[in-house]
């Protein structure tokens, strides 16, 4: 199915898209088919800056128990990090 | 039989007069040819879209497919263009049907036309279908898993469109439906809902819901592929535009 969920969060940092680096303003999160992983549905977020246009955008696709891993992973890492620091 | 054919990127006339990208594929014969307007799914106007738009034109149709996100992303990659567009909430219902008919009218206009022109839609595309058919006064339509025809988007979900199964009784032409059994957006239920209303307004239409199939059956290049399912769904197609809209 394609479930149409999105979330959009407000990021700030940036990436490296198809013409270099540039700097995100925002992120949409959801769980759809994706348009190159090979499964039926994964997690997919789309790092964006929407004021440079469409292309200006990170796109990763993660099968749902990778993309928990990376969350977990995530988490930990800013969790490690030095006290006043993250 | 002559089966020259051509494909090409042009521009037509949508709504308000804005101009869009549309791929024209069309048979080199003298006609009459009936027309399709091939609506694509959310993740765009991709290559396999413009390929299902070929396969009219080799079986006799001229289809076109407008470009349903030039406006929000012109000349940007297929994907970028889905994404982009996804983040604003879609496609706005009144703008679809207005892109649907000056696709329609270019169709009817062309000199190899028999006047005739059908839609078809697959994913969101295929509740687009239902509602440029509910809208404007077409010849056929087929509805590819259409999702929202029946049932509203969950609470929270920036997608902007609602149920329009309420519109049933303005449907302008016959309706063919396919569907996976697996689906659950469109879910059997909000097939049958659909189904109903449909009988209750007393509307020529035509369901198949294939077992083993979810949605995005006729992707073929996607793990969802079912090619029984796909290759039936062809068959219907073919036979339903045969009934309705060739010559």
């Amino acid at each position: 199915m394609c479930t149409y969920l999105t979330e959009k969060v407000e990021v700030d940092g940036s990436g490296k898209g198809a013409s270099g680096w540039f700097a995100f303003s925002e992120a949409t999160v959801y769980f759809d088919h994706p348009q190159h992983a090979a499964a039926e549905h994964t997690l997919n977020i789309d790092f964006r800056n929407p004021g440079q246009g469409p292309s200006a955008r990170v796109a990763v696709e993660l099968t749902a128990e990778s993309a928990r891993a990376l969350a977990a992973a995530i988490e930990s890492t800013l969790a490690s990090a030095p006290p006043g620091l993250a | 039989m002559y089966d020259a054919m051509m494909a090409e990127t042009i521009n037509i006339s949508g709504y308000g007069g804005d101009h869009i990208e549309a791929y024209l594929a069309r048979p080199l014969g003298a006609g009459p040819f009936g027309g399709v307007v091939v609506i694509h799914h959310m993740p765009g106007y991709d290559e396999e879209t413009k390929e299902i738009t070929r396969k009219f034109a080799v079986h006799g149709y001229t289809a076109i497919c407008p470009n349903l996100y030039t406006r929000e992303a012109p000349g940007a990659s297929p994907d970028d263009a889905a994404a982009a567009v996804r983040a604003l909430g879609g496609v706005p219902d009144e703008r679809l049907v207005g892109d649907v008919l000056g696709a329609v009218t270019f169709l009817r206009a062309q000199p190899s036309s028999n006047g005739k022109a059908g839609t078809i839609g697959y994913c969101s595309g295929g509740r687009q279908s239902f509602l440029a058919a509910c809208s404007l006064p077409l010849d056929a339509a087929v509805d590819c898993y259409g999702a929202f025809i029946v049932g509203a988007p969950p609470e929270g979900m920036p997608l902007k469109v609602g149920p329009i199964v309420d519109l049933a009784k303005d449907l302008s032409c016959p309706l063919l439906g396919l569907f996976g059994a697996d689906d659950q957006r469109p879910s059997p239920d909000e097939v049958a809902e659909l189904e109903k209303a449909l009988a209750a307004a007393g509307k020529v239409f035509e369901f198949h819901s294939y077992e083993g199939a979810g949605h995005a059956f006729f992707a073929v290049n996607r793990p969802a592929y079912r090619p029984e399912a796909a290759k039936d769904g062809w068959q219907k197609i073919w036979d339903f535009y045969g009934r309705y809209l060739a010559s």
